[in-house]
């Protein structure tokens, strides 16, 4: 390719997750002489930070958790260097590794990710308490879980719920101290977080909801005995987790001369205060978000793989782009409940927005469309035990399709595997029942059924 | 483990070392009568007197047994080709025949009580064991702890388990005249279905159909909840049971010729085989059709049916290969190597598995045409070469003994010609795909992992591209075991099916394609 920036320059990428790897592999594509590093103490290769929590349940080993063959690096020629970084010498552009050894660089992209906060609770530093986001994170989980009798994780989030998950799997028993009222519901509306924790209690999981940590209490020898809450009640306990969230990792980078506020601050094209250094991923904080519903600092895998994608982008190009995110989506899964989660859907919404919500009578199915009262313009939706298809939704989203319209089409955004059992005449049924009409689904011809077209 | 299922698995193991020490018990003496009765009659004269020293003599083991025999009729017959009397060479096997004749008991006095002690207890053991699993939890598929097992992830119960099922095979085709007790112990059900005597393909024949029903009831509760796995599931016990077990033995009782109307050449090898086709052409009406159906299969029947399906209308939903490695083989998916240098051997090996095959099948039938005029030898050395090779060591010993080493498919995705032949159709003129949901993927890798034929999964649905690959049997456990809901199975148009420049949805700076 043509490329004005094509040179010999040095770009190191400090950060080997998917928003580094995505900017290296995408900077190769388009610059064949680009001399490329990328630098990870945690481990040699990349590998899905989503999956930890399969090494630790058995479903996956380490290895099965990495998304490219090892050979695949050389034969790009993406060098790998497997070591902690101690500081950055931004004046004479090079990495200080902790070993001594130095790497110099002409472009630095810092994609450093995120650490488990701690909220300096009494006794956090107890042998058996922890966060749960590297891959030493993991393997120090593997050993404080040994032979205990019972866990508590403190936390409602993602997080949260994957690590009184792994311990389930295990057959531990877990206590999961949730502050809210409901599961994760300063993102969940109330149905959707009630539906979660019906399921977390279904899996005997012992969820306190309203409950907070006071206090972690150790025994003599420097590990965890018990937890107390904020109620006083004292619950013994060999392991504590810690999933109140994350933060930019960026704590060697302080006073260093580039500008940090609680990730490093970056403009739109993720350039930071310092020529030739940029930022991505979990440790990216822009000046102002990105757009209208996006937050400053984004902390999904899938916004780290557009921000590695956009500024890779912009430096193989003259003609730099801003980030510039489309429909938000996300998806998670809770236990055996999958999450997705399409265009806007907040915990509250304004009056300005109205809410169709269906369940189905397992209690463990639902879908929720919010869209706006004037124009009935759709939204957002939020899918459990429902996969959606995203290219749908995204097309529904950003052209405005009217609640009705996605109603009567809902059969083919459904993505559940053939055969499922079909949901939507039930959703427009309870539609039509309570709007008073009298929608219909497209309905396809029998030959198209036998074929199993969608069209 | 609740206790109920450590008490199955312990009436399993029970049945299971049974059934292997079976084939070593009893006494064995051979008769006249009983070579007279067991002999072609070009035989019979010279095979009375070669085993006359047997004669009157009470064997207390089939080792002894068989290792006179052999001596003695290897003995008329070295004779024989050093003086290079080849036309006087008996070339039938007579070992297995003889040897289940000349047993004296105890299992041909009681073979329904052995059959039950064996393999009967075997099953009551294994649904013991299955019934309760997931029991108190709810739905969705647990793959909890299988990198921990030493029977799932290559420990030493797989690798015990593998040996024995390697050893299994290699007696089954090359050695069945020590395993003649199992035989004898299904005798009875072979005479009600057929009216004949069992063989040891009869034993193997049950067995495998009772190991695809009582694995594919372990499926129910695994998958619980995905009707597209409890459905295939279903299918392949349905047309094991029907076409591959009872249909052809009451064809046989019906004088016809076994036939098993859902094989399909290549896989199904000699269908073109002189006395397959001799077998056909005389049995009447069905004969011909037989013959008629086989051949429509081949012509219209994979090459529409994948266009409308993919090839999993076969190898997931029908195939007997595939309804094995798919009920007692599903515990060892996750065991596939997914490099792509497996996936070039792979294309290497099957394409050639399929070149030999259609080769071998060409001049059989220019063979047959000619009126074995020409290449007659050439041909039986290539099915007995094929035979040999791919029919036996690959697609049985290799195929069913490799499942806790290799995965379940290895036969496959290595070695089928029917897989290579259906695939070539999938993989270039299809409705069938696995849709990948837009920019849902988190590079996991469950998908991959549990993926049985070994592909990478992953690669493509990380990059938002639509999988198409030849070797996908569409068994869905990858679609199953994704937790973000980023694959689905599914038949639609062919535009759009296979997208090499795909763009991540929801990036809306860049268009940028992966």
């Amino acid at each position: 390719m043509n490329n004005p920036n094509s040179s010999n320059r040095k770009i190191v990428i400090l950060g080997n997750g998917i928003a580094g790897v995505t900017c290296a592999r995408h900077v190769r594509k388009k610059d064949d002489k680009a001399d490329i590093t990328i630098v990870s103490g945690e481990t040699e290769h990349f590998f899905s930070r989503t999956a930890l929590m399969y090494i630790y349940m058995g479903h996956m080993k380490y290895e099965h958790t990495k998304p490219y063959e090892d050979w695949f690096w050389e034969k790009n020629r993406i060098d790998l260097k497997h070591a902690w970084v101690g500081n950055v010498d931004f004046e004479n552009k090079q990495l200080l590794f902790q070993d001594g050894a130095t790497l110099a660089y002409d472009i630095l992209v810092l994609a450093t990710g995120s650490k488990p906060n701690k909220f300096g609770w009494p006794g956090q530093e107890f042998k058996g308490v922890q966060g749960l986001y590297s891959y030493q994170d993991l393997e120090l989980m593997e050993q404080n879980t040994q032979n205990i009798k019972r866990a508590v994780v403190v936390g409602g989030g993602l997080i949260g719920i994957e690590m009184a998950e792994m311990l389930a799997s295990r057959e531990i028993p877990v206590t999961f101290l949730v502050r809210e009222k409901n599961f994760w519901d300063n993102i969940l509306p109330l149905e959707e977080a009630q539906l979660i924790n019906r399921h977390i209690l279904e899996h005997h999981i012992d969820l306190r909801l309203e409950t907070e940590l006071e206090e972690i209490i150790g025994e003599d020898s420097g590990k965890v005995k018990s937890i107390k809450t904020k109620t006083g009640e004292i619950i013994d306990c060999q392991f504590v987790g810690l999933t109140v969230g994350v933060s930019p990792n960026i704590g060697f980078l302080k006073n260093s001369g580039l500008e940090t506020n609680r990730g490093i601050v970056v403009d739109g094209f993720f350039r930071t205060n310092l020529q030739g250094v940029y930022a991505i991923g979990d440790c990216a904080e822009f000046k102002e978000a990105p757009a209208s519903d996006r937050k400053n600092i984004e902390q999904v895998w899938y916004t780290g793989r557009m921000h590695g994608e956009t500024l890779a982008y912009n430096l193989t190009t003259s003609n730099a782009v801003p980030y510039q995110p489309g429909i938000w989506f996300n998806s998670a899964k809770f236990l055996d409940i999958e999450y997705q989660t399409y265009g806007q859907v907040p915990a509250i919404w304004s009056d300005e927005t109205e809410s169709f919500y269906w369940e189905d009578k397992s209690g463990k199915i639902c879908i929720r469309l919010l869209y706006s009262k004037k124009d009935k313009e759709i939204m957002g939706v939020n899918a459990f035990g429902w996969r959606l298809r995203h290219a749908f939704f995204d097309k529904a989203i950003s052209e405005g399709w009217s609640l009705e319209k996605v109603l009567s089409h809902l059969n083919q955004a459904s993505f559940n595997p053939e055969f499922s059992k079909p949901f939507h005449k039930e959703v427009l049924a309870k539609y039509n029942r309570e709007s008073g009409k009298a929608l219909e689904t497209y309905k396809a011809s029998f030959f198209k059924k036998l074929i199993g077209s969608r069209s | 483990m609740k206790n109920i299922q450590k008490v199955g698995a312990a009436i399993f193991v029970l049945g299971f070392l049974i059934f292997s020490i079976l084939p070593f018990i009893g006494t064995y003496q051979l008769g006249k009568t009983i070579v007279e009765a067991n002999v072609k009659d070009i035989h019979r004269e010279t095979m009375v007197d070669i085993m006359s020293p047997m004669y009157g003599k009470v064997y207390d083991s089939n080792f002894a047994f068989i290792k006179d025999f052999k001596q003695y009729f290897n003995t008329y017959n070295d004779q024989l080709k050093s003086n290079q009397e080849w036309d006087k060479v008996i070339w039938d096997n007579y070992a297995f025949d003889l040897t289940k004749a000349s047993s004296l008991g105890p299992v041909a006095n009681n073979p329904y009580f052995y059959l039950g002690i064996s393999v009967l207890v075997a099953v009551i053991g294994a649904l013991l064991y299955i019934l309760p699993l997931y029991r108190s939890e709810p739905e969705g598929i647990k793959n909890n702890g299988i990198f921990f097992s030493s029977m799932k992830a290559k420990g030493f119960l797989g690798i015990l388990t593998g040996t024995y099922l390697i050893l299994f095979y290699i007696v089954l085709y090359w050695f069945p005249e020590y395993m003649t007790n199992l035989v004898i112990a299904v005798d009875p059900i072979s005479m009600a279905l057929s009216g004949n005597p069992a063989s040891q393909w009869f034993l193997y024949g049950l067995i495998y159909t009772l190991a695809i029903f009582v694995m594919g009831i372990r499926m129910f509760r695994k998958y619980r909840g995905n009707k597209y796995q409890t459905l295939r599931t279903a299918s392949v016990m349905f047309f094991q049971l029907s076409f591959a077990f009872i249909l052809p033995e009451i064809l046989v009782l019906f004088n016809q010729p076994w036939h098993d109307f859902k094989n399909i050449w290549p896989l199904d090898y000699s269908f073109f085989y002189d006395y397959r086709m001799e077998g056909m052409l005389s049995s009447g009406a069905l004969g011909m059709f037989m013959l008629i159906w086989g051949i429509i299969l081949i012509v219209l029947g994979v090459p529409l049916l994948t266009y409308f399906y993919g090839k999993r209308w076969y190898c997931s939903w029908v195939c007997g290969c595939g309804g094995l490695a798919e009920t007692l083989g599903d515990p060892y998916r996750q065991l596939s190597d997914k490099t792509v240098k497996s996936w070039k051997i792979e294309r290497y090996l099957i394409h050639g598995v399929l070149v030999f095959a259609v080769l071998m099948t060409a001049l059989t039938i220019g063979n047959y045409f000619s009126g074995f005029s020409f290449l007659g030898d050439a041909t039986n050395q290539l099915h007995s070469i094929y035979g040999f090779a791919i029919g036996s060591a690959f697609a049985g010993v290799i195929g069913t003994g490799f499942y806790p080493l290799m995965g379940n498919r290895v036969w496959c995705r290595f070695g089928c010609p029917l897989a290579a032949y259906l695939g070539m159709v999938q993989r270039f003129k299809s409705r069938f795909r696995i849709t990948t949901n837009g920019g849902q993927c988190i590079s996991c890798g469950n998908c991959s992992t549990y993926c049985e034929m070994g592909i990478d999964v992953r690669w493509y649905a990380q990059r938002g591209q639509n999988i198409v690959r030849s070797s996908c049997v569409g068994c869905g456990v990858c679609s199953a075991v994704c937790p973000r809901g980023v694959l689905k199975l599914e038949n639609g148009d062919e535009e759009g099916r296979i997208n090499d420049m795909p763009i991540i949805i929801g990036n809306k700076s860049i268009t940028i394609k992966s």
